[in-house]
Parts: C-alpha cells; structure tokens; sequence
C-alpha cells in the first residue's frame, strides 16, 4: 500500500516559550525551536507500520519553504522511503483551503492508496485533512487511533469516544484519515539518522509543477484572514499562584479540598 | 611382593597394562578439552574488536593483585576467605596434578624434587593442600545446601536453579580430592607394610589420615585401592577438565585471562567500535549490539568466565528495588545463549536478536550505570559497557523509552533536556537574591578567565538546584578564583546522552563544548556536578585540568583561604552523614575530600552508613535518568533515606545535584519531612564560611542596576 502523510513544521510547544511579540499581531519568532508537528509524527510512524506489514511505500509531504526541509529529512531519517517539498511564492498565506488545494494537486496525479494527516497542528485548526479529503472526493475519517487494514481496499478504523468507548468504522480506499496522537509510539529519529539522510535530494514543485491555479491559493485567495491576535485578559476566575513550586503546589492542594476537588 | 611401589603405568587393569590405558584416557582427555575450548572460542573469533593489549606491565600488576592477590574476595569475608583457600589449593595441587598425571604414563618417572626438608615441606604443603580443598568443599555444599545465601537464589523466572549444579561440581572436586588422597596414603600403607621407606606425608592431611586408615588392610586389598584410586583420579580429573567449560566452573581456566584484559581506564565507555575514529563512524552499518557476535571478544569472555557469585546482583540499586534487571542473569543469560547457539556438539546459529529475546528492554534502561556491579565482582567482569552497547543498539533501532525521546529532543533542540531556552542558561547568576552577593562572568572570547565553573543543566535551570551553583560561585569568588561560567554558550555535557547509547547526539555535545571550552581560552574547570565532571575527564579529550568542587574545598581548607564560623546552637541535634556520589566516588574514587571538608567544619558531627565509599548505593540515578519512568518496587532514593535514618543520621549531605534531586524527592515520599533534611555540600560550606564580606542573609535587598 502506498501511503503519502502530509507533514507541517511547527514552532515545538514544549522547546518554546510562546509570548506575543511587540506589533500584537504574531507569536514572537526570534528564538523559536521548530520540529515536525506531534501528530503528524505519529502519522507517519502509523504509515510506516502498515507499509511494513503491506509492502508498498511511505511519502512525506509538506507545503512551505526550505526552511521546512528539515522535517521532511526527519521523516525519512524515520523510514519514510520518500519526500516532497510543496513551495512556491504564490503559496504563502494561504488559509487551509489553499493548503488543502496545493496538496490535492500534488495527489491528484500519483496513486497513493492511503492519506494520512494529523488530527491538528499545534499552530493550526485541524482543517486540512478534511478539507483535501473533500477536494479529492476521497472518504475521510477523523480522530483516528487504531488502523486495520482489511481485504477488499477497505480499512477498519477506531475512534475513541466519550467515556474511553471506542466507535469502529469502515472506509474504502482510496481515503483520507487525521491521526491522532497516541496511536502508536513513534520510534527515536537519532541524530545519527538525520546525518545520514542530510544530502538525499527532495525534489521540489511549484505552482507550475503542480498545475495550481495561483489564483486559487495564497494570501490574497484566503477565505480565512486573522483579524486580531492578543492574550487573553486575566478574568477574575483566574486566580495566579506565585511563589515557589513547592509553596505553589500546597496551596493548589488547599484551593482543590477547599472547593471539593480532593478528599 | 613388590620391589618398592610399582606406578600405576606398570600395574594392569585387566587385560590392560597401566601405561597403555592411561595414556590412551590422556590422550583423549586432552583431545576432548582442546576441541571443547576450541568450539568455545568460535564465537570469539567471530566477535568485534576489542584493544586490550596494551599497557602490559600495569595488566600484569593488576594480574597480580586481583587474580594471585584475590584482592575483591574478602568484601565478602567468609566466602571470599573459603575462595582464596580453594584458589590456592589449586594452584598448590596443580604441581602435584602434573606429577601425578605421569605416573600412568610412565614407570620410571620420577619428579625432579626438593631434596631432604624442603622436599618434605613441599609435599606437605600439597598434602594440606588437598586437605584444605576438600574441607572447602564441605563447607561450600554446606552453605549451599543449609545456610542458603541470599544471593546464590535464582528467581523463578531466570529458570530452575544452580543449585544441583553447584553441588555436582564440588563434589567432583572433592572426589578428586579423595581419589588423590587415597592413592598417596594406600602407596604409603603399602609401602610401611612391605618395611619400604614410607613417603612423607603431613600429619593431619588427608592422605596421612587414609595411610593410617589402611595400614591393617592386607596388601594385596591396598594394591587394589592403589590402582582404583588412581583411575578413579584420573577419569575424575579429565571429566572435570572436560566439563568445567560447560558451566561456571570455566571461570577456572578464563579468570587468567579475563583479569589480564580487564578494562584499564575507570569511568570512561568504550567507543562504538574499537580502531573506528569519530570521522569514520558514518561507515559503520549498525551501531551497537543488537545480536550475539556484536559483542567484543572480551565480553564474550567475560560471559564464560562469570562464577555465579552473585555479588553484582547482591549490590546492584536497580535490583535491590525490584526493577528487571539483575547483572548476574545478564551475564548467565547471554553465557547460555552462547552454550546454545555455538554448542560444542553441532553447528552454530546465531543472528536472533538479544533485545526481546534473552534481554527486555526494561531490563536495559533501567541501568544507572552506578558501577557497583563492577566494583565488586572478583573476576573484573564489565558492565556498564555491554549496557551502553545495547542500548546504542536500540536507540539506532529507534526504540527508545518516550520519555528519553522527549528529552534527547529537547537536548537536540535547546542543548538541555529541559527544553528551556539556551539564552537563558546563565539567568540564575541574574536573581534578585544571588546577584548582588556575587558577580559570575559569563566569558565571551578569550582571556576572560584563568577558571571555568563547568555548570552544566539541571545546576542551570532546575529551580532548586540553581542555589548549588550559587554556592559553588561565592566559594570560587571567596577564594579568589578568577572564574567565569560559558552561560548560553554551554550545552549539555552529553555524559548521560552517552551512556543511553545517543552516540552521535553526544558527539555533537561534546564538540561544541569542546569549541566553547577553547574559546574562553581558561586554564582549568571546576564543576559541581559529578557527571559533567566524569565527562570532562573521560568522555572529553584534551582539556585542561578538572576538578569537582569538593576537591577545591579541601584544598583551599588545608590551605586556609577557607575558614569556618564557629559552630552554630543547631548543630546539637544535627547528625550528618555524607552519601558518596557514584560519579564521584565510585567512578573517580574521591571519597576523602568531601569527609575532609565537613570535618573540618565546626560543630558538625558526622555518622558513616553501613553502605559508603565504594560501597555507596546509588540515589536513583542522575542525568537522562530522572526522565525514565522504570517499573520497580520502591525507589532507590528512598532505601538510601532509609540507610542514613538507621545510620543516626537526621541531614543527607551530598555533592551532586542528581543525588539532592533523588534523595529530597525520597525523603517526601517515604514521609520523612521533618526527621531528615539533605544540603548539598557546596551549600553547607558557603553558609558556614567565615567572611568578611556580610553573608546573603544580610544584605538588604536593593533594586538591580540593569
């Protein structure tokens, strides 16, 4: 089974410490860390899991610049067998949809049997897998935490629901899933795997390349425009613990047996 | 009847003359050993390289003393004293054993010997010899069998025990014992029967007692038991011979030789393969063990040569709190996977994978490569080596705990495992209260400083541990060190990144702070941490002179720049008790510095656990290992409380930051708030240091300049 994940560099939520920079209108990006998006790491270790027990191959996908190169090395230091670099000037700012349709001329003209995606990106709105899915007519199933695949190009996938229940599905391929994380657990990409994967060529596409209509993507095609970007004012429900972590943690255990939380 | 005692080569066994069936049972004793000693090395050969040949002169020295000199037997007295008298009974009887051999071999053969007295105390040293041997054994089956040690148990799921084993081993030795015994007492009973003169024999040995025993049996009975003990010894000494490589009693013929090309260098872990560079690395195809023949040839060695004592297992923390690991099984694991996979009769097979066949995973992580195992087994088996080789090995499959992912990543990312960011290292010289007691240097470019104070990351940027590195700066600056910190541009020192098998992200580590280190242009490095402080010394090359802190104090106390205030009212009902560091002690063996200084501090009363010095037990583990969430039964941290509680103690003193994290958590969660406290001994020694400067708590508070 070919399986293509589509695959999104993200400021890394853990390595950082996101503030709002000086104009209001961005988080500040001077000494942001960046790595593959979790979920889409997971995606691909799923991906590298059937093609294992399938045969076939696994592709990494991503929409961007250069600068988001280095995932994709990543993902093949991973095992990923192949990788694809989305770039061109007409695709910055583009809103989901304008991923979405880059992505979906990529796809349009290569037979992979399976789409994955992450459920979300930590820096976005859970928008794309759909949205290609749409695009490309292709069934999709969201939230995906379990893949068996079946005979007959048909998957049987899981989500979990209220209460750790889980809800069984089937879906033909050829088909698009968002991944959640935790579906597996993805295995170490050591520095030693990305050295060796440092000079392997990623082939890049262009609008041209792709066919895009450049009309149809970008910032000026956007649907979606941000309007405000701020942190949220401190309401009076929140009350902020200060002083040490150890002072700070007594006092939550008293807040929390005061208002019933522990016994 | 017999002119003198005829040797058995001229006496007959039924149709067979003497001379002909013992040289045949030789002939195929020794074919037999040398083909099963041949098979065994087979996998040796096939093995990786290991460069253990040379400094001769200091591995012959070290031969003497714990191979002759038996030097780690006695950490455990009785059993270590009943070794040393089988060791050297053997070693004793082996001279006798050449001798003996040839009697069946030829009529005439007569022992160049010592003539008159010192023939006769070189006989009777052999006598003793035998006797004590087998007096050993008694006792040995003995222990075995009603006294049970502790250690000797196998738990169910290693298999059935080694106890039936044991016991048909030292009752082959004791029979040998016997055998020999009886031939030299029923010879001398023949011999005072027919008025020949009487070999000599030590009162009191074995073969006198069954001299003695036999005199009153008629000559032609004694001419029997003569020729049946003799064929008795025989057999018994080429089965023995035959058999020991198929068990721990190998250990006989290898320990030679696993002691002569023990590892040398303490502290250090050995490259990912031997003869490959750094550079050259890219070539290799797999890094680290993953199969059998991955192991070096040494450490297939080391598998042949493990006696089963147990005392690595008896001193391993991992073990002691109920994780899987237990460094005995590792080695007798992977000693019977080589039995079975390179078997003496038939083909070998080997090519299974190790992890997830005769190793878990867990069983390899939860190693804190403390060292205990190594410091105590007698035969200088290693292991924190083959770990770090495995674990190479699972991390190049990309099996790695999540928890290590996320800090590797983060060591990756942001050059600590804590993710924060590099630009922030040095903030914990900036804090209100530290800033204005002492200006630390962060040294930009050359020339800055003449001392590097080496902080390294949880000392950096853990919020408790920040005020070990503060007390570190004011005694540097109380002292008149002209030092400076590399602030942003120090990364993690990469020593635990190593030992959990990333390789190459250590390599990384360790080139940037190479680079960094020569930048500043400093003469030498102080640190606090002893596993940035192991590292510097032994995974770093080329660097100035590095010292642990407690070593500067001790020094800079005997010198008197360091003085002390008088002794404080609560020092009455303080006790103190000092937990070596493994990475100090045990690794780098500076146990005396640390007592010096808190010695020479007055008011304060120190207490020793029963587990110190090279004996210490480890706090739980430091480095990537606070990130590893093992499955055990308690937390090492909490039987260490626990030993300072019973020593008297009410105050852990220590001198890592990994070990204050370890045994400040333990004493919360064993409920000990309140009847034990811990202090890190650079923070005992900067508030009792007599200043002339006003100490912190003194001065007011007053807005930073920025």
């Amino acid at each position: 089974m070919d399986i293509l994940v589509c695959a999104k560099r993200v400021p890394d939520t853990s390595e950082n410490e996101i503030e709002l920079n000086r104009a209001g209108n961005d988080i500040e990006r001077d000494d942001l860390v960046y790595s593959v998006n979790e979920a889409d790491n997971y995606a691909v270790e799923e991906a590298l899991q059937i093609a294992d027990r399938t045969g076939g191959k696994v592709t990494v996908v991503t929409v961007g610049s250069d600068d988001d190169e280095e995932i994709l090395r990543r993902e093949m230091a991973m095992g990923a067998h192949q990788s694809v670099l989305l770039s061109d000037d007409a695709f910055t700012g583009s809103d989901g949809k304008g991923i979405a349709t880059v992505l979906k001329a990529f796809v349009q003209k290569r037979p992979y049997d399976l789409i994955l995606t992450g459920v979300q990106a930590e820096d976005g709105a859970a928008q794309v897998g759909g949205m290609l899915a749409a695009l490309l007519d292709y069934p999709f199933a969201s939230l995906v935490n379990s893949i068996e695949v079946l005979d007959g190009k048909k998957l049987k996938v899981c989500r979990e629901i209220a209460g750790g229940d889980k809800e069984m599905s089937e879906i033909d391929l050829p088909c698009v899933l968002s991944i959640q994380t935790g579906i597996n657990e993805p295995r170490y990409v050591g520095m030693r795997g990305i050295r060796q994967v440092a000079s392997v060529e990623i082939p890049t596409l262009g609008a041209a390349d792709l066919g895009v209509d450049a009309g149809a993507v970008g910032e000026a095609a956007a649907k979606v425009k941000r309007a405000d970007y701020f942190v949220p004012a401190l309401g009076k429900g929140a009350e902020m613990l200060a002083g040490s972590s150890e002072e700070i943690a007594d006092k939550l255990i008293e807040l929390m047996k005061a208002k019933g939380g522990l016994n | 009847m017999f002119e003198g005692v005829q040797s058995p080569a001229q006496a007959t066994y039924g149709p067979f003359s003497g001379q002909i069936l013992f040289s045949v049972l030789m002939l195929l004793g020794l074919a037999c050993f040398a083909y099963i000693v041949m098979k065994r090395m087979a996998p040796l050969l096939r093995a990786e390289s290991d460069f253990r040949f040379d400094r001769p002169l200091v591995r012959l020295g070290r031969l003497g003393r714990f191979w002759l000199g038996q030097w780690k037997h006695p950490r455990y007295r009785f059993a270590g004293s009943i070794h040393i008298l089988i060791f050297t009974g053997f070693l004793v009887l082996a001279t006798r054993a050449f001798s003996l051999l040839i009697l069946g071999v030829s009529g005439s053969f007569v022992m160049p010997g010592f003539p008159g007295m010192a023939g006769h105390i070189y006989d009777g040293i052999n006598d003793y010899g035998a006797t004590i041997v087998f007096l050993c054994m008694v006792i040995a089956a003995t222990r075995r069998l009603v006294f049970k040690p502790a250690r000797y148990e196998v738990p169910a799921r290693y298999g059935k025990g080694h106890k039936a084993d044991a016991i048909f081993l030292l009752g082959l030795i004791a029979i040998l014992m016997l055998a020999e015994s009886v031939f030299e007492g029923s010879k001398a009973a023949l011999q005072a029967q027919q008025g020949q003169p009487v070999e000599f024999l030590a009162v009191l040995s074995l073969p006198w007692m069954f001299k003695n025993a036999f005199l009153s049996i008629s000559a032609p009975a004694l001419w029997d038991l003569y020729r049946a003990s003799y064929l008795l010894d025989v057999v018994t000494f080429f089965f023995l011979l035959c058999y020991r490589p198929f068990g721990i009693q190998f250990h006989v013929e290898t320990s030679l030789f696993a002691v002569y090309f023990a590892k040398l260098d303490r502290g250090t872990v050995k490259p990912v393969r031997w003869g490959v560079t750094d550079d050259q690395l890219d070539k290799v195809k797999s890094f680290g063990v993953k199969t059998f023949q991955d192991f070096t040839w040494k450490h297939m060695l080391d598998f042949y040569s493990c006696a089963d004592c147990g005392r690595c297992s008896d001193n391993c923390p991992a073990n002691a709190v109920g994780r899987p690991l237990s460094p005995r099984f590792l080695t007798i694991k992977a000693r019977d996977y080589a039995f079975q996979h390179y078997p003496v009769l038939g083909s070998s097979n080997n090519g299974t994978p190790l992890i997830g066949g005769i190793y878990s995973e867990d069983e390899i992580w939860s190693c804190t490569t403390c060292g205990a195992c190594e410091e105590e087994c007698p035969l200088l088996i290693e292991y924190i080596d083959k770990i770090v080789d495995l674990r190479r090995g699972l991390v190049d499959d990309g099996n790695v705990p999540k928890s290590i992912q996320k800090a590797l990543k983060a060591i990756e990312s942001r050059g600590n495992p804590y993710g924060k960011m590099e630009k922030k290292r040095a903030d914990w010289t900036k804090t209100k209260e530290f800033q204005p007691t002492c200006d630390v240097k962060v040294l930009n470019g050359s020339n800055g400083a003449d001392t590097l104070y080496f902080v390294d990351s949880i000392t950096s940027f853990d919020d408790r541990m920040q005020s070990i590195g503060q007390a570190a700066a004011r005694i540097l600056n109380d002292v008149g060190e002209n030092f400076g910190i590399l602030g942003p541009a120090e990364k993690d020192s990469g020593h635990d990144v190593r030992r959990f098998g990333e390789e190459t992200l250590f390599m990384a580590l360790r080139d940037h702070n190479l680079e960094a280190i020569k930048a500043s242009g400093i003469k030498r490095i102080v640190t606090s941490d002893p596993h940035a402080y192991n590292a510097l010394k032994h995974d770093y090359k080329d660097l100035p002179p590095v010292e642990h802190i407690s070593q500067l104090i001790a020094r800079e106390v005997k010198s008197g720049k360091i003085k002390f205030n008088p002794a404080e009212a609560e020092d009455n009902s303080k006790v103190y008790v000092y937990h070596d560091p493994c990475y100090l002690g045990r690794h780098n063996q500076v146990y005396d510095d640390p007592r010096e200084v808190l010695d020479a501090i007055p008011g304060v009363k120190r207490v020793e656990m029963a587990r110190s010095r090279d004996r210490s037990f480890c706090c739980g583990g430091g480095g990537l290992m606070l990130f590893y969430e093992p499955q055990e039964e308690q937390r090492m941290g909490v039987k260490r409380v626990q030993m300072a509680a019973e020593a008297g103690a009410n105050v852990i003193v220590t001198a890592c930051p990994f070990c204050m994290v370890n045994i400040e958590d333990a004493i919360k969660v064993s409920g000990m708030e309140g009847k034990m406290t811990a202090i890190d001994l650079a923070e005992l020694v900067d508030g009792r240091l007599a200043r002339a400067v006003p100490s912190p708590a003194e001065i007011k508070e007053e807005p930073v300049m920025v």
